[in-house]
């Protein structure tokens, strides 16, 4: 039988883990969007409202 | 500047960039205090120290309903208006919310071990909580299953609403059926019935989990912007290659 301790340990630390991995995950993910976009940028390959008029 | 030119994804991208960093570190500075107000609130006279879930648990349950009202809100939308940042704001909610929502159900779990002597029963406030982790869990699901973004936006958007009359079923379930949950004590006709040593770190608390679900569903939104940019660029560049 686990304390009543144990229960509001057990509790705040799921509540950590989950919100610092759910803020991780979005975090990377952002990373490789800005990533996948400058690598494509630096390929030359723009969107139509940034390519310049000759 | 009306609120409408917000609404325009290279705009919102702009915008979003100055707010986010200050709405994060308000977020967390809010977050810090109140769980150290929670941890200075007294014990309850029947719970003990197990009240101490409370401070998360009822934000998270909160945060769970806020974060379906506002996919249903951004499902209008998509179906009334075809809104791009709609369609953005739609899907990039739906993980956070599904967090909130499991993270609502575990916590729940975890303080009703020792109040209620089981971690869980069929009754009509948690099975209707279960039902929304599975609404927001078939959203994902369905997105990633229809290849067509705008197509899969519709869809979901039309499975959102129809999911929407869960949200009243959640909050009046206490009142309509007879549970083993407690009836609402903060919002009330009559007023709250918790002391204000237990209900300021819990209003305090939850204004900290608001404003970091707001924070991240900021930033799910970027990303999901920058996504659907290197997707086109992706097919252009593409399409450039054959030609």
């Amino acid at each position: 039988m686990m304390s009543h301790a144990a229960f509001i340990a057990a509790a705040y630390g799921v509540a950590a883990l989950g919100l610092l991995g759910l803020t991780l995950a979005l975090l990377l993910d952002n990373r490789a969007q800005k990533r996948a976009l400058a690598d494509l940028e630096a390929r030359g390959v723009r969107r139509r409202s940034e390519r310049r008029v000759p | 500047m009306a609120l409408i030119d917000l609404a325009n994804p290279t705009r919102f991208l702009a915008w979003s960039g100055r707010v986010l960093p200050w709405l994060a570190a308000v977020a967390v500075a809010v977050l810090a205090c109140g769980l150290w107000l929670a941890f200075q609130a007294p014990a309850d006279y029947q719970q003990g120290e197990t009240v101490k879930i409370m401070y998360i648990h009822v934000p998270f349950a909160w945060l769970a309903m806020f974060g379906y009202s506002m996919m249903a809100a951004s499902a209008l939308g998509i179906l009334v208006w075809r809104h791009p940042l709609a369609d953005v704001a739609h899907k990039a909610a739906a993980p956070i919310g599904a967090t909130f929502t499991f993270l609502c159900l575990v916590t729940g779990a975890l303080w009703g071990r020792p109040m209620w002597g089981t971690y869980w029963v069929w009754d009509a406030r948690l099975t209707s909580v279960l039902i929304l982790l599975l609404l927001y869990l078939g959203l994902m699901a369905l997105r990633a299953a229809v290849d067509d973004p705008g197509r899969a936006g519709r869809a979901a958007a039309v499975l959102t609403l129809v999911g929407a009359i869960n949200l009243p079923i959640v909050k009046f379930s206490v009142d309509w059926w007879n549970t083993l949950h407690q009836p609402a004590s903060v919002f009330r006709m009559d007023g709250p019935t918790i002391d204000p040593a237990m209900l300021w770190p819990l209003l305090t608390c939850a204004a900290g989990f608001t404003l970091l679900f707001l924070a991240l569903h900021m930033l799910a939104m970027r990303t999901e912007i920058l996504r659907r940019r290197v997707e086109v660029l992706e097919a252009r560049a593409a399409a450039e290659a054959i030609a």
